[in-house]
């Protein structure tokens, strides 16, 4: 993708960066020449990819991990303290530094997996016929909430219902 | 979802204890108790749960083992509400 971004900006760039792409792990920090940022100022796009697809930007790096489906604030404070990380601007990281949280981070279970396991949870309580499962059919909360108001979130936009009087004031 | 500690074990009445070794006893049988879950051994026979109002037949299968004979048996009237918030759904989604 980012190559794709790059080559109808400028194709001798691309010709910078390619070598060092091929060198380093292909998902890594791009390498821009140091007079070209000022000159494009609106394609700064500098992404690191840690786990799979996810590109946080110019974020510190505790706030950039929990754009990674699965990583929040805990799970992400966790990572920089197990690592013993100082909690730097994502694109100033080195090579090493990326590989070690990738590799921290695929201990976690994150994003396809984690949607799977939900879903497949899910699932089993619907094709058991339980309580929650009836809920999740219905599309309601399965926690006790009261339903007679809220729960806008599983029930959908607020739906009028014909021919109900509004209370005399 | 276990809520409950660990080291206290699933929690099962007296008398359905009593029924992990005789199994026969538990075949199309009333249950009153809907608070005590489903124990790996009760797999396999179809007890009939009570909901409140009648007993409800239910066919204990091996997903259902670690839940509660009361999650399988509805308390309420489902048929109201539903037909209303499925035609409300449907009418949010658009």
């Amino acid at each position: 993708m980012a190559q794709a971004l790059m080559t109808p900006v400028a194709p001798s760039l691309s010709l910078i960066c390619n070598p060092s792409r091929s060198s380093g792990s292909f998902s890594t920090l791009l390498p821009f020449p140091v007079p070209n940022p000022p000159k494009l100022p609106g394609l700064s796009i500098k992404c690191a990819r840690v786990g799979g697809v996810e590109i946080p930007n110019n974020k510190r790096v505790g706030f950039s991990l929990q754009y990674i489906h699965g990583i929040g604030r805990t799970s992400a404070r966790k990572i920089l303290c197990d690592l013993n990380m100082d909690n730097k601007i994502t694109k100033d990281l080195s090579e090493e530094e990326l590989i070690t949280l990738r590799d921290e981070v695929s201990k976690y279970m994150i994003e396809g997996d984690l949607r799977r396991f939900n879903a497949l949870a899910i699932r089993r309580l619907k094709e058991i016929q339980c309580y929650r499962g009836v809920r999740h059919i219905q599309g309601l909360p399965c926690r006790g909430q009261r339903t007679k108001n809220n729960c806008r979130t599983l029930k959908g936009k607020r739906v009028a219902i014909a021919g109900k009087k509004k209370a005399p004031r | 979802m276990p809520r409950r500690s660990i080291w206290k074990g699933s929690f099962v009445d007296a008398f359905l204890l009593r029924m992990k070794k005789k199994r026969d006893l538990l075949l199309n049988r009333r249950i009153w108790s809907r608070r005590s879950s489903i124990l790996p051994e009760f797999v396999n026979c179809s007890v009939r749960i009570y909901n409140g109002k009648t007993p409800v037949r239910c066919k204990i299968t091996e997903e259902k083992v670690g839940h509660k004979f009361g999650e399988f048996a509805f308390t309420r009237k489902r048929r109201l509400s539903r037909t209303n918030i499925g035609s409300g759904r449907k009418r949010g989604k658009k």
